[in-house]
């Protein structure tokens, strides 16, 4: 597919269009189209955030208005229960185990396939490369039952493995590509020096594809972090639930109460918000850049 | 291949292939296996009944109203969503104050859970909270709930998957821009190119590669929808508004229809891989 070059540039860069610069007016009616499309996009989510605020009474009356009085204890009691830092723990576990062991098993995998000729290596790599093109969906009810009969039900492995295996062809095909673009003269420099695959793997490879391995790690936490239909089909104990599954049960739990609910909506999506403002360079990058290289 | 080779090899490759087999290779294989039995998942699958879990399935009316919820998704992603997210992305590829946040602004939905953004939309159409008491309460007439109204509680759906993901594609668009020698758009106004004539013989032709890429992303997305479906609508009302996937979550996995479920995962299989290499194929040889 296509090598677009610097794919997600800073947020910060520009490009000129000769609009703006000479009309000020054309300007100024682009900015408030901005303005509007930004509102509504993101009044779900402040509308979420201060009806978390509300007392049951003010938020069936004025649903889009600022709260009568602020009830910091819908917002607190959540805070303070152990259910709510759980499901975040179990997410952040679950996430970090699919990352690091997709990391590794992909970079190894994808350093065999760029650097080693071997009979069937065209074979093997396109087989891997199916992955990349059927949803986890369609293969959730024999994933079940492969993962009851290996006693894995209820298991944080349960669910990280699978996630692993449906992030593979993606890992692969990106860091096999990045490995292949590192200047041949390395390896072999490497290797007459008597450096062996492991050592050059280790201390020269790894070292050198921060960046696309970055890209990886980004895609794989995001997708496990915002995971449903696997925890979904795997867990039973509501002390293991991610905090997708926490908020449905939360939901089913307190329906009647659209205030607690829509507060513990907006404390599980904080975690995501606050990383995207910290790192949204990286993670717009990553998202971006690895969909269109693969 | 040297000793050192061969060593790596055996110790590199088999750990992703193994992981690789057990829970994607396999599974599938199983599907296609299961789908010609009755079966509940427990003990080993006997009850052989041929094609008639397909003749089901394409019996009912429920998933082939989800086969239709699937198109209008792909419909309304490529013909709305698409020209937004290229409308929105010219307007914020440019030199405008705030460009940067606005970006991040419109990017920040894709990044959340689906299940997060359909709990926050079923807010926002509850009759009696959200955004129709609005009108409804102005208007002083009966609340109206949009999500239990089974002619338009789809179009919630569609709605919801418009405000995620619209930023991703128009982030593609961002970065197709960007990449745009500016010089050719000067020297097409300096011979006396009007804007819309730049845009059409330019900007667009340039952005195809970017456009391909995004139809692709829209429609495979589109195929497995699922995690929004469940806290909107649940399917419903009256079984409305289901996609493939909630089709085979709702009537495969809770009621234990092994058999049954597999057919549905294979006719999505077959679907999506048909898809893809047929788009690849056509549209993308050349990307």
């Amino acid at each position: 597919m296509t090598e677009a070059s610097p794919i997600a540039p800073p947020l910060g860069a520009t490009l000129d269009t000769p609009a703006g610069d000479r009309r000020p007016l054309a300007g100024i009616v682009l900015f408030a189209a901005l303005i509007v499309i930004a509102g509504a996009v993101l009044a779900p989510i402040a509308a979420t955030a201060l009806n978390g605020f509300k007392a049951l009474g003010d938020l069936q009356t004025h649903p889009f208005n600022l709260p009568q009085s602020w009830i910091w204890a819908n917002y607190w009691d959540i805070l303070a229960s152990v259910r709510y830092w759980q499901v975040l723990g179990n997410s952040l576990l679950i996430a970090l185990l699919t990352v690091a062991l997709t990391l590794a098993l992909s970079s190894m995998a994808a350093f065999a396939f760029a650097h080693l000729k071997f009979f069937g290596d065209r074979f093997l790599l396109s087989y891997l490369q199916l992955g990349l093109l059927f949803p986890l969906a369609t293969a959730i009810l024999p994933l079940f039952i492969t993962v009851r009969d290996l006693g894995l039900l209820d298991s944080y492995l349960g669910v990280v493995l699978p996630q692993v295996a449906f992030s593979l062809a993606m890992g692969v095909l990106l860091l096999r590509n990045a490995f292949r673009q590192l200047p041949a003269e390395l390896l072999d420099a490497a290797m007459m020096d008597g450096c062996g695959y492991f050592r050059y793997f280790f201390f020269i490879t790894l070292p050198l594809s921060g960046p696309i391995l970055s890209t990886v790690a980004v895609i794989s936490f995001v997708a496990s972090w915002n995971g449903y239909l696997l925890p979904l089909v795997v867990f039973n104990s509501e002390s293991r639930y991610p905090w997708t599954l926490g908020l449905m049960a939360y939901q089913g739990q307190y329906s009647t109460s659209w205030q607690l609910v829509l507060a513990f909506i907006t404390l599980t999506i904080l975690p995501a918000i606050l990383m995207f403002l910290v790192a949204q360079r990286y993670i717009v990058a990553g998202l971006t850049a690895g969909a269109v290289k693969g | 291949m040297s000793a050192n080779g061969w060593t790596t090899l055996v110790v590199f490759l088999p750990p992703a292939l193994l992981i690789f087999t057990v829970f994607v290779a396999l599974p599938m294989t199983e599907a296609a296996w299961y789908g010609f039995f009755n079966w509940n998942g427990y003990g080993r699958p006997e009850k052989f009944v041929g094609l008639k879990n397909y003749q089901q399935l394409f019996g009912n009316a429920t998933f082939l109203r989800s086969l239709v919820n699937n198109g209008l998704i792909i419909a309304v992603s490529l013909l709305v969503q698409l020209p937004l997210a290229l409308g929105i992305a010219m307007m914020v590829a440019g030199r405008i104050v705030g460009a940067a946040w606005f970006r991040m602004i419109f990017f920040l939905p894709y990044i959340l859970a689906d299940v997060a953004a359909g709990l926050i939309w079923r807010f926002m159409f509850d009759g009696g909270f959200g955004l129709p008491s609005l009108v409804t309460g102005a208007l002083g007439i009966a609340p109206y709930y949009l999500l239990a109204d089974k002619t338009w509680a789809f179009s919630a759906v569609l709605i919801v998957t418009l405000w995620k993901y619209f930023g991703f594609h128009m982030m593609l668009y961002v970065a197709g821009l960007q990449s745009i020698d500016k010089s050719l758009l000067e020297a097409a106004e300096m011979d006396g190119a009007s804007a819309f004539q730049r845009f059409w013989h330019i900007t667009l032709p340039l952005l195809g590669p970017m456009i391909r890429l995004s139809i692709f992303f829209s429609v495979v997305g589109a195929l497995q929808l699922f995690d929004v479906i469940v806290p909107l609508t649940g399917g419903g009302p009256f079984e409305t508004t289901n996609t493939m996937v909630s089709f085979l979550y709702y009537f495969g996995i809770t009621r234990m229809r092994v058999g049954f479920g597999s057919a549905v995962g294979v006719v999505l299989f077959i679907i999506c891989v048909t898809f893809a290499f047929g788009y690849r194929r056509i549209f993308m040889r050349d990307d």
